[in-house]
């Protein structure tokens, strides 16, 4: 097993390389020298020249990335531009609102969307599998910011049942902070949900064909204990491995989600950065976001050997 | 010898296996006919083109007209969907900004696919090195999601409706290439291919000829249900302020705008979400449809 990881590590390493590439060239697409937007209005050539070595902005370009990739190992990822603190650090103290937000999200995916798969597969080609399909595919048309404009004008402004926007910290009020993140919690999750219900759904239909189910049903097992036991235990595994990969849809979700319910997570900070040409931190971010999305992949492959008996032994 | 023969008779034609004798582009088109939802999708889809496409010739006011006497009006005979906070007709902004947001997902598209399909072919029909590195590029593209990508590339391009299309146009095309990548993988391997190569044909002649033609099924399908993907992205970037800019209209400018004055006119949010919604559900419909009648085991 545990050489199995340390080759799934190695073999991550050059994508890892490739995404800081791409990541340090986004700085080279932009128009004009930004030093000279750095120097401000008097351009003092004294100031630009000690901008120039600053940001080794004299030397030639692989050295300028082997140097800002060097910094980055060692996790200075620059400063931001608008609150001169590291990115590293700033990130670090935005991701926990996000990953409170998207660890509820996803308990609102799997709750809607795993048995509402079951269900319609159990049930294939009755109204109940027609209806879950139509919400499914529903769920996957919706703009999740618009849905929650649409709740905040009935939830929020219509009914006043729960706050429009804001945040409470989990450990200043636990019952506060989840009642402020429930509504933008079920935004992202509804199109996750919708996701999982098509992948428990065709799961679960390849193994309710299977011999061991029919066996199971055979030996006079009640329906339950067959759907629940038998086979929905062996289609977890790809569900398991799908939730791990949604990390960057939930990810993507979240710029929007925490934009309209003024959620001050890593969402929010990718929009401030980008309005106030904070490159540094949307460099960052999109760093730190695709080596996360790696990780997740490699959770996904082990929890998916964990979970298969038969790849255990084999690795 | 002529009589003994079998005269192929009006019956004798009648009388052959349907299935067997049919073209396989009208099997594909009966298949996708009788697709209920599918069609439903394409009855969207060309209600939403004809809606882009009739716009300027519409008996509707300027989408850009200010009329400050009928700020935030409720729907009404003289404005059926309302105003906006500037007195514009929202029917009229909703009808051009389907010119938006369609154009945003078929140029993203084309963008994806003209980048995509070629590293697709060059990757899996040449393998070796040049394979490593196009796939290795393309795994560390598709780490980075979807939308962060796009809005990271809006920025740096910065925003206006044409650089969202690239942005969006980039961050789709390694869904591209490894879609590509793989139906060559497995087209190459034909003996039909094999045939072709054999005889001697150019590498070139046998990737337009063979090749290429026997991918394209299931890069219509991905290229539709991707379509559906760059309206929602490209109304999310505009929604952000990183697409379309004032005062053209765009659904997802309009939605931001909205946002702000919910408690006032909340139809101004209402309708571009409905026509988001409606217009990406007959994408989704109509590229489900089409997989299920291009796959040959549906048959």
């Amino acid at each position: 097993m545990l050489s199995f990881i340390l080759r799934r590590i190695l073999i991550a390493i050059p994508t890892i390389l490739l995404i800081s590439v791409f990541v340090f060239s986004l700085q080279k697409l932009l128009p004009g020298d930004p030093v000279l937007a750095m120097a401000g209005e008097e351009r003092d050539p004294e100031v630009i020249a000690f901008l120039r070595e600053k940001y080794r902005l004299n030397d030639p370009i692989p050295v300028q990335y082997a140097h800002w990739v060097g910094n980055a190992v060692r996790g200075d990822l620059g400063m931001s531009l608008r609150t001169n603190q590291p990115v590293l650090e700033l990130i670090g103290e935005k991701l926990p609102v996000t990953i409170q937000l998207a660890t509820m999200a996803m308990i609102f995916a799997m709750g809607i969307g795993i048995p509402a798969g079951i269900l319609s597969a159990v049930r294939k080609g009755t109204v109940t599998d027609y209806v879950a399909n139509v919400v499914a595919l529903s769920g996957l048309s919706i703009p999740n910011f618009w849905l929650g404009i649409m709740l905040i004008l009935l939830v929020s402004v219509k009914w006043q049942l729960l706050p429009a926007s804001g945040y409470v910290p989990f450990a200043d009020d636990p019952w506060r902070s989840v009642q402020v993140m429930l509504m933008p919690a079920f935004v992202l999750g509804t199109a996750l949900a919708a996701t999982l219900m098509r992948h428990t759904r065709s799961a679960m239909l390849t193994v309710l064909t299977s011999d061991y189910v029919r066996t199971a049903r055979a030996k006079g097992l009640s329906e339950r204990r067959v759907i629940l036991k038998h086979a929905f235990r062996n289609a977890l595994t790809p569900i398991v491995t799908l939730s791990a990969l949604l990390f960057g849809e939930l990810i993507a979700g979240a710029v929007l989600t925490e934009q309209i319910f003024t959620i001050p997570g890593f969402g929010k900070l990718v929009v401030d950065a980008v309005f106030n040409r904070d490159y540094a931190v949307v460099q960052g971010i999109v760093l730190v976001t695709a080596v996360g999305f790696i990780v997740m992949n490699l959770l996904a492959d082990v929890a998916y050997v964990l979970l298969n008996p038969r790849l255990r032994s084999q690795t | 010898m002529s009589r003994a023969a079998t005269p192929v008779t009006a019956d004798a034609i009648s009388a052959r296996d349907p299935v067997l004798d049919r073209k396989p582009e009208s099997r594909v088109w009966k298949k996708f006919r009788s697709h209920r939802s599918a069609m439903l999708g394409g009855v969207l889809v060309a209600f939403f083109v004809g809606m882009a496409i009739l716009a300027p010739v519409l008996p509707i006011p300027d989408p850009a007209a200010t009329d400050w006497g009928a700020v935030r009006q409720a729907p009404s005979a003289a404005h059926w969907l309302g105003t906006d906070e500037i007195g514009r007709d929202v029917l009229s902004r909703m009808i051009w900004g389907a010119q938006a947001s369609l154009l945003a997902g078929v140029v993203s598209v084309l963008i994806a696919v003209a980048l995509g399909v070629p590293f697709g072919i060059v990757a899996g029909y040449f393998g070796g090195w040049t394979d490593a590195v196009i796939s290795r590029c393309t795994e560390a593209l598709l780490a980075a999601p979807f939308l962060i990508l796009a809005i990271a590339l809006a920025a740096f391009l910065g925003p206006s409706l044409t650089n969202a299309m690239i942005a969006i146009g980039i961050s789709a095309t390694p869904l591209f290439i490894r879609l590509t990548r793989g139906q060559v993988l497995s087209v190459a391997a034909e003996d039909y291919v094999d045939g072709a190569r054999a005889i001697g044909l150019p590498t070139r002649k046998i990737l337009t000829r063979y090749i290429l033609p026997n991918i394209l099924p299931p890069v219509l399908v991905q290229a539709t249900l991707t379509i559906a993907t760059a309206i929602i992205a490209e109304a999310s970037l505009s929604f952000l302020g990183l697409g379309q800019q004032p005062p053209a209209p765009s659904w997802g400018s309009m939605l931001n705008t909205a946002k702000n004055f919910l408690n006032q006119a909340p139809w101004m949010a209402l309708w571009p979400g409905v026509a988001i919604f409606l217009v990406v559900l007959g994408f989704n419909l109509l590229g489900d449809g089409l997989r299920d009648a291009l796959d040959p085991r549906e048959q």
